[in-house]
């Protein structure tokens, strides 16, 4: 575990740091940044985003990646409408609905395993698959009257804990904790490591490969389909475009966290860091009025820097071998754990 | 070694710096209509009307880059945050760019972060806003909403004309061109949108006026132009006797003009529909369109700032039967269900199109 | 199997090493592209034999025109996932394109069309400049660069354009014309566009440049070795990609007439899966761009269809991604065969 660890520390430390130096900014252009009201209210608008990245950072880290995500989060949102406004009684909603998630990540899990599909390819078809049964299933209706028992969850702060925790804060961080124990510290976290650094190499050591995969695409359409409840109850509105586009967002933290695309390396610490460090600049943005036009250029950029920053190093001087400047040199060495760059220039 | 940490390092202040940048760039620079200074003079007049003066208001449209909503809002078309600094208030101009709850939220949570004593807001969904909103109204602040409501959950609606008479005069419109006969079609926004459904509802009250017209199709267009276009050319397909249009939203009834710009089509199916005049000034000097209904968005968010401060200082409640005044648009009454109107809808036509510039 | 000992000088000279499993391969692009197609007239026959207005020659006019767009944009994202990357940026290299052109037709009067699509051209191709050098030098992958560009480019544009828009009055009759022009009842611009793709085409498969995209796509370890300067190539593909974007804004902008800082939001995904659906390999190494332009082809057909049909398009997207993982089955299994296929060919030459 700590071999996996150590070269993703400095990440994290960085990461840390950011975050650290976004509190500051953040609280020194704005007497509200750190107030509870604002906490708050970041909890409320970014805890379904925080929740689901939680469980692509496995699928991530094993090796492939999820994009379905904000679709079945609108599916669940759209079975909730349909299913109580056809009075079905709010119980048997939860366990209905926590089927289809674990179904629909089941699809993705089959398809991706056992047909040997690619992950990005399938996952953009069951995208476009969920959605649009969000969309079948609500067409242009709205369901808004769900029971203020349940919507205050998107009023009230969870009870005994202050003002600031909203219960999807709550369940983040009961669910972050799972998960990093999960991955950190159990084996079936060590097989999900070992397959993203090498599918062969897993399967020759025993791991079941696929049957571990299936597992983590079910586990993130379950966790889907629970922040869609939230989200549904938090707006009280059901409503097919509910959630819609969040995708990019939760990669973009996923990635951010310091797990790298190419499988094999995270951890969930560096992610929820990265939950603060994105949620904290869009906020502190909000409250400075600084253009929220351009909020997306800070995330691209943040997500620039993530990659960047961890290939500095060798950026540098494969820049200089790249160019064609007459001047031939070799690759350097490639920091731990990347994947080699061979630059051997042609003579 | 050593380069990955400076590396390490270099990532919190480059952060750090950008975020430095942005925030002193934020006080100078103006992002259109952003933060406006308060006039002493003005202060005084209005202090002397009895009105609150210093507020901060924030104005939350659907969504930023809109050019409707900065029509709407901005202090030198005369929008909402010009009415706004006239009584010595503040207004900032803020949201999402998505046009949907998930994005507006977050900027309505920060209004209220920064001290708001009004919102003035364009609900991007009739419910989803509600919870904020009310937290907002329990907190003190006024909450105004403008060109589409959220029922139940603010002081007041500054609705931009009787929901019945869009409906009722493009219908009215069409009837008009077609010699009351013919079939014709809707091309709507989202299927969703508060006002299209209602301003739908009244077309197809309309229409039994006229026996001679069926609405053959609603279509949706989902403000975005490549949707638009092709379920346009897909009614053209679909019903072969098609005789009009009317799509009440300004990127559905552009795309449909351009689908419809052609010898084929131009003159032989009518088109009307809610469209802001720069956006239709081609279309209507070719005669794809013969004329289309509008209100003047600026007046609109004009009257929205004015009301937000008058119902902020006590001035008005959204009492059925209240009267207010509301600077140069004049006088206003409250109509049911906290609703304020703005006027008639505006007919637009070759003859009087070129005097607009939004 | 016989086995005769004869020796080396006596043995008829080998065919050329590898033309077999090039026919063979080259007969599956085909197949595949032909797949397509097959796919396309079944749809348009069953479509049409429910409402034959489908067929009528405006509707077709209709769908070869929308279709223009994401053929194009097909064409260059081909190019990038043949390679074995991705380029997630290309909707927001159309938005900004297509605003920052179609305004100088308001800002300069009488500003030549062609001056115009150059611009346009000239945006994509810095944009993609920036893609390639990122992915090219800094060896890094190109999901996250490009989906961070996708953040960038459109938060740059939303910043430029605010909420001003360039209207139809702005553009020039003739440039509004473009899509709209026949010729025998065919559009222009899809004539044109089907010229750009051949020989996007014709370059991919018989250049060396671009075959060498094929074989980074394949094993880029091994194209390495084999001397393929492949930083070079990745930039070239990412700047090409940029460029075919821009001059795509262009088109975009004459198309619809009105522009803001939405334009082409989420077309990423559409592109992929067009190209995806037509026979491109996520994974890079195989696809052809005449198969990523019937893809994007196919996709807009069944779009018309159902708004044609009166279907509701809530269907829509349901439909597309139900087919968008019907193709990348299809390709799957049409690619294990083809490799046990090439395994027993190789094994056959020694």
């Amino acid at each position: 575990m700590s071999d996996q660890l150590r070269p993703l520390l400095r990440w994290e430390t960085g990461l840390a740091l950011v975050v650290v130096v976004i509190g500051i900014v953040g609280a020194s252009v704005s007497s509200e940044f750190f107030t509870s009201n604002n906490i708050f209210n970041l909890g409320l608008s970014y805890g379904e985003i925080a929740i689901i990245t939680l469980p692509m950072t496995l699928i991530v880290i094993s090796g492939e990646i999820d994009l379905s995500v904000a679709s079945i989060l609108g599916m669940s949102s759209a079975l909730l409408g349909y299913l109580w406004a056809r009075h079905w009684p709010m119980l048997g909603i939860f366990v209905f609905i926590a089927v289809v998630g674990l179904a629909a990540g089941a699809v993705n899990g089959l398809l991706i395993t056992r047909l040997g599909l690619p992950s990005l390819a399938v996952t953009i078809g069951t995208l476009a698959v969920y959605r649009g049964i969000a969309t079948i299933l609500l067409g242009p209706n709205t369901v808004a009257n769900f029971p203020t028992a349940y919507t205050n969850l998107g009023v009230n702060a969870v009870p005994f804990t202050g003002n600031d925790i909203t219960y999807s804060t709550a369940i983040f961080i009961v669910l972050a904790i799972i998960f990093g124990v999960v991955l950190h510290a159990t084996p079936f976290g060590r097989s999900v490591y070992a397959m993203g650094a090498s599918t062969e190499a897993a399967q020759f050591a025993g791991i079941r490969v696929k049957r571990i995969k299936t597992i983590l695409f079910m586990t993130s359409g379950l966790v889907c389909a629970l922040a869609g409840v939230l989200l549904t109850f938090r707006l009280n509105t059901a409503v097919q475009n509910n959630g819609l586009g969040l995708e990019l967002d939760v990669v973009a933290i996923v990635l951010l966290g310091g797990v790298s695309i190419f499988g094999g390396k995270g951890s969930i610490i560096g992610v929820v860091l990265g939950v603060l460090a994105f949620a904290g600049i869009q906020n502190a943005l909000f409250l400075t009025n600084f253009n929220q036009e351009a909020a997306g250029i800070v995330t691209g950029a943040l997500l620039l820097l993530s990659v960047f920053g961890r290939n500095a190093a060798s950026f540098s001087s494969r820049l200089r071998a790249w160019l064609p400047v007459g001047r031939r040199s070799r690759g350097p060495d490639s920091p731990a754990g990347e994947p080699p760059p061979t630059a051997i220039t042609p003579t | 070694m050593k380069l990955r940490q400076t590396a390490g390092l270099a990532v919190p202040l480059v952060v750090a710096s950008i975020l430095l940048a942005a925030c002193s760039s934020s006080s100078t620079s103006s992002s259109g209509p952003t933060t406006g200074a308060t006039s002493p003079a003005s202060a005084s007049s209005s202090a002397a009307a009895g009105l609150k003066t210093g507020m901060k208001v924030f104005v939350i449209p659907k969504n930023l880059g809109n050019n409707y909503f900065t029509t709407a809002d901005s202090a030198n078309s005369g929008g909402a945050i010009a009415a706004l600094q006239s009584l010595g208030e503040t207004g900032t101009e803020t949201s999402g760019t998505a046009a949907t709850p998930a994005s507006q939220i977050p900027a309505i949570q920060a209004a209220i972060s920064k001290g708001a004593n009004a919102l003035i807001v364009s609900a991007t969904d009739p419910t989803a806003l509600c919870p904020t909103l009310n937290a907002a109204m329990k907190r003190g602040i006024t909450v105004i909403t403008y060109d589409s409501d959220a029922p139940g959950c603010r002081d007041l609606f500054i609705n931009q004309a009787s929901t019945a008479q869009i409906g009722t005069s493009e219908v009215d419109v069409l009837a008009k061109e077609l010699n009351d006969t013919g079939d014709i079609a809707i091309v709507s926004a989202t299927a969703s949108a508060t006002n299209q459904n209602a301003w739908i509802g009244y077309m197809k009250q309309e229409l039994k006026k006229y026996p001679k017209m069926k609405l053959v199709a609603t279509v949706y267009g989902n403000d975005d132009p490549t949707t638009a276009t092709q379920v346009t050319q897909g009614l053209l397909q679909q019903y072969p006797n098609l005789k009009g249009i009317i799509s009440p939203t300004t990127v559905g009834i552009a795309a449909a003009a351009a689908v419809l710009d052609t010898s084929k089509y131009r003159g032989k199916i009518a088109l009307t529909g809610l469209g802001t005049p720069d956006s239709l000034k081609k279309y209507v000097s070719d005669g794809t369109i013969k004329e289309f209904v509008l209100w003047k968005p600026n007046d609109l968010g004009y009257l929205a700032g004015y009301a937000a401060v008058l119902v902020s200082s006590g001035k008005v409640n959204g009492t059925q039967g209240q009267t207010f005044t509301a600077g140069k648009l004049g006088s206003f009454t409250v109509g049911a269900d906290k609703t304020v109107l703005l006027g008639p809808p505006f007919v637009f036509t070759a003859a009087n199109i070129n005097q607009f510039n939004f | 199997m016989s086995t005769t000992v004869v020796s080396r000088s006596e043995r008829p000279p080998p065919a050329p090493a590898g033309t077999g499993a090039r026919r063979l391969t080259e007969r599956v692009f085909r197949i595949r592209e032909s797949g397509i197609i097959v796919v396309l007239v079944v749809f348009v026959a069953v479509t049409a034999s429910i409402q034959p207005r489908f067929l009528n020659i405006t509707n077709i006019q209709f769908i070869l025109v929308n279709t223009t767009v994401f053929a194009l944009l097909a064409l260059g994202e081909t190019m990038v996932v043949i390679s074995r990357n991705y380029d997630l940026s290309v909707g927001s290299v159309l938005g900004l394109s297509a605003y920052l052109s179609a305004s100088l037709f308001g800002q300069h009067h009488g500003i030549p069309i062609v001056v115009v699509f150059l611009a346009g051209l000239g945006i994509g191709l810095a944009c993609g400049l920036l893609n390639g050098i990122m992915v090219a030098a800094g060896q890094v992958p190109s999901l996250v660069v490009t989906l961070a560009t996708l953040y960038i480019f459109r938060g740059v544009d939303i910043l430029i354009v605010g909420g001003k828009e360039v209207v139809a009055n702005s553009l020039p009759d003739a440039f509004l014309n473009i899509p709209k022009a026949t010729v025998l009842g065919i559009p222009v611009l899809a004539i044109a566009i089907a010229v750009v793709i051949a020989i996007g085409a014709y370059y991919l498969r018989s250049f060396r440049s671009g075959r060498e995209l094929y074989a980074m796509g394949s094993n880029p370890e091994a194209a390495r070795l084999a001397g393929i300067p492949v930083g070079r190539r990745v930039f070239m593909a990412f700047t090409v990609s940029g460029a075919i974007a821009g001059v795509a804004g262009v088109l975009w902008a004459a198309q619809y007439g009105t522009i803001d800082s939405t334009a082409g939001t989420g077309y990423e995904l559409q592109v992929i899966s067009a190209v995806v659906v037509g026979g491109v390999a996520i994974f890079g190494g195989s696809g052809s761009a005449v198969g990523a332009a019937l893809g994007a082809l196919l996709l807009n057909t069944i779009s018309s269809a159902l708004y044609v049909l009166g279907i509701s398009p809530f269907w829509d997207q349901a439909i597309w991604g139900f087919l968008l993982l019907l193709a990348i089955t299809l390709d799957r299994f049409i690619s294990v065969r083809l490799t046990a296929a090439l395994r027993v060919r190789g094994a056959r030459h020694e």
